[in-house]
């Protein structure tokens, strides 16, 4: 057999998990990390493509079978290292990623088996340099006297920050809430995203000399020109969406709903699960309901099963295969015990006398004609009206554009929806000296796609701290 | 840390009075708008609208009454401490202008929030009626401080402790058919809110009243502080907090003031216990 065989052969090292049954009531990570053992095992499967689809895969372009050799090698710090040269997030990459869409989608050994643990393997190079690494930081650049501010500590606003204090900038990012890290604090749980982590890049900033100023709500604290009269030379604005969508159904102003933003905000921002030891409070259902099937429908829907839930159900309005949720956390939900109502959809809620939230009826959905996303468009089924017992609704429908910041600046263009309109190859905005990105420009979307803006723009910003607009 | 430079208590110790060193806050706020404060690390989020501002001198005041764990907690801290956290200015600033008139009422700690906005009305040009009520003498507060902002200063009490034996509506409708009013602005407790905007829908009087619905972000980010205004449903933290009075459905608002009331009970007895313990 030939080494090529033999790898093809090996299997996918899988990730040591807290059990379902366990977990599905704990706050505790849920994957629980490779062994350096596994680890090289699992690197020792990479064919090393001469053209790794891998790479072409990932938004950041993260030279993957590069630190992968490294870590087959045992050179861990090195493995570390050359990511960095591409993500400055990479612990939180390796936790969050849709790999399944991205790098391993594109993997040679998942055409015929299972592809390479890529993210498994980016989050042990980032684990390992946090729990065993020097702590030495990457080489910087001589100061070029040139200031710029970030607004919003979310992954693109962290990313433009690493990106431009190595090339000898100065950077302040600007946080309306306590405490930097945007979605990766208030949005991601723990279970999936551990905040000591996000705190320990931000930290990894700041030690790098990213100045981190929160509590300052750009548009409200101070505006963006006012950012320029105190002496920036560029801004970049990646403030998220942070709108939530409601269903605009009758009933939806009860007690007991919530947008999953508040949920998720109030369980991981404020700590609201250890309530009394902190002051936050959340709403403890007993029969959840939560409308939406994406990645933060997962989050709220597993944060209120490890709030003791009884029963926890996704109402979606279109089938499984048009989840948008990653895989992994699909799978996870199931496992821990989340019930999936498909092709449903709440057409209004049902209060008690106190306004409580007691019930909602839905109505059964079959797929239609591809709409204009390209998903098949649920059409309703008449008469098959029935009604769901819950006392706690989280709505993940989806978010739109937080007017806050853009509604304060004039001369910045928005499209129909609210959203900046920035260069996509550049994330130049219409107004001087101004660049934007992540969901604020998209809409909704990824951590890593968020990143990969946030390094465009900040090539951009330095060719401008260069050599001009 | 945000620290507290004047600390006062009112009330016999139930309203308390920080003045706080913020200077960017107190450089950008304007009459109506609130900040957010939190105390500490395991703190709430709390937003309360701005009792007054000094740009010189860098501080805002906010004034607010022991009502739970949180409140408790802001009183316990002295001069000198501080709060980790004061976010702001956000919210709407009120519309001021003159347009004749203006009767300004507040019950309880909305006169705090009342005051500044009581002023500007009078800066602005506008012959100002202030009306303030409380449940008993000893709950008035800010007496002195309305009188000199207002051009007539009427004081009530629930019990008769003090002033007007009665409610601030009985006043305010003495005041809207003794003359024209081209404007109320009614702060306090929302049925308070709410019985003042029934009186002076009667009498076609523009009405603003400021809403204190829970919220986290005070962004528009999450959207817990929805109020029903005119049938539409608008977020208190970024559309408000002030609306249009004769629009906003306060029974609904009331209602959802108690989504935590029995968390908010035992996370105060629990501190309470603590508190005593030591």
């Amino acid at each position: 057999m030939t080494e090529t065989e033999k790898k093809k052969k090996a299997d996918r090292t899988p990730m040591p998990e807290q059990a379902p049954e366990v977990r599905r009531r704990n706050f505790l990570e849920v994957p629980t990390g490779y062994t350096e053992e596994m680890a090289v095992t699992e690197a020792q499967r990479c064919l090393q493509c001469k053209n790794p689809g891998c790479v072409k895969g990932c938004p950041v372009n993260v030279d993957i079978p590069g630190f992968i050799k490294f870590i087959a090698e045992r050179k861990f710090t090195e493995a570390i290292r050359h990511i960095w040269t591409t993500n400055s997030l990479p612990a939180v990459c390796g936790r969050v990623c849709p790999q399944e869409n991205q790098c391993e989608g594109q993997c040679i050994l998942g055409k015929k088996g299972l592809p390479v643990a890529i993210g498994n393997l980016e989050r042990f190079a980032a684990d390992w340099e946090r729990e065993q690494g020097t702590g030495a930081l990457p080489p910087k650049q001589s100061s070029t006297g040139k200031r710029v501010a970030v607004v919003g500590s979310g992954p693109s606003g962290l990313t433009v920050a690493g990106d431009l204090i190595v090339k000898g900038h100065d950077v302040t990012v600007y946080e309306a809430f306590h405490k930097a890290g945007g979605v990766l604090v208030y949005g991601i749980p723990e279970f999936r995203l551990p905040k000591a982590i996000v705190a320990q890049e931000v930290n990894f900033l700041e030690r790098l000399g990213v100045k981190v100023e929160c509590n300052a709500v750009v548009g409200r604290t101070v505006s963006l020109d006012e950012l320029f009269e105190e002496g920036y030379d560029a801004i970049y604005v990646g403030v998220g969406a942070g709108l939530p969508r409601f269903m605009n159904i009758p009933g939806e102003n009860l007690i007991g709903i919530l947008s999953a933003n508040e949920y998720l905000t109030r369980a991981n921002l404020m700590k609201a699960y250890k309530f009394p030891e902190v002051d936050t409070p959340i709403p403890h259902g007993k029969n959840v309901v939560v409308l939406g099937a994406g990645n933060v429908a997962m989050d709220s829907a597993r944060t209120a099963m490890r709030l003791g839930a009884d029963s926890v159900r996704i109402v979606y309005r279109r089938s499984r295969t048009e989840m948008p949720a990653r895989g992994a956390e699909i799978h996870h939900a199931e496992e821990e015990g989340i019930e999936f109502f498909l092709l449903t959809n709440p057409t209004r809620y049902i209060g008690n006398e106190k306004g409580r939230l007691i019930g909602m009826e839905c109505l059964k959905m079959e797929l239609g004609e591809p709409d204009a996303s390209g998903r098949r468009r649920p059409v309703p089924v008449e008469g098959s009206e029935f009604q769901l017992e819950c006392d706690l609704c989280i709505v993940a429908v989806g978010s739109g554009a937080n007017p806050l910041l853009t509604s304060s600046t004039e001369d910045m263009k928005l499209n129909k929806w609210g959203y900046i309109i920035a260069d996509e190859e550049t994330g130049k905005t219409t107004k001087k000296g101004v660049w934007a990105g992540g969901d604020i420009v998209t809409g909704a979307a990824t951590v890593i796609l968020a990143m990969g803006a946030g390094r465009k723009a900040a090539d951009s910003i330095h060719k401008y701290l260069t050599f001009g607009w | 840390m945000f620290k507290i430079v004047r600390r006062e208590e009112m009330s016999q110790g139930n309203v308390v009075l920080n003045e706080i060193e913020a200077p960017k806050i107190a450089a950008k706020a304007k009459p109506g708008q609130f900040v957010i404060l939190k105390a500490n690390e395991e703190g709430e989020r709390i937003p309360l609208t701005m009792a007054d501002t000094d740009p010189a001198k860098g501080t805002i005041t906010i004034i607010y009454m022991v009502v739970g764990k949180s409140t408790a907690l802001f009183k316990s801290l002295k001069v000198g401490e501080g709060f980790q956290d004061v976010i702001g200015p956000l919210g709407k600033p009120t519309h001021v202008e003159k347009v004749g008139t203006v009767v300004c009422v507040g019950g309880g700690t909305g006169v705090a929030v009342l005051y500044p906005i009581t002023r500007a009305m009078k800066k602005a040009g506008n012959r100002v009626v202030a009306i303030i009520g409380a449940r008993n003498k000893d709950l008035l507060i800010m007496e002195d401080l309305m009188r000199e902002a207002s051009n007539e200063l009427i004081v009530c009490t629930d019990d008769g402790s003090y002033g007007h034996h009665g409610f601030v509506t009985d006043k305010l409708k003495e005041v809207i058919e003794r003359e024209k009013v081209d404007q109320a602005v009614c702060i306090g407790p929302v049925p308070m809110m709410k019985f003042c905007s029934k009186l002076t829908k009667e009498y076609n009087v523009p009405t603003l009243v400021s809403l204190n619905p829970i919220m986290v972000d005070g962004t528009g980010m999450c959207g817990g502080c929805r109020v029903t205004v005119g049938g539409k449903t608008k977020f208190g933290c970024v559309d408000g907090p002030e609306f249009d009075g004769h629009q906003v459905d306060y029974d609904e608002l009331m209602m959802r003031l108690q989504a935590y009331c029995e968390d908010e009970k035992r996370c105060y007895e629990h501190y309470c216990t603590l508190h005593d313990a030591k």
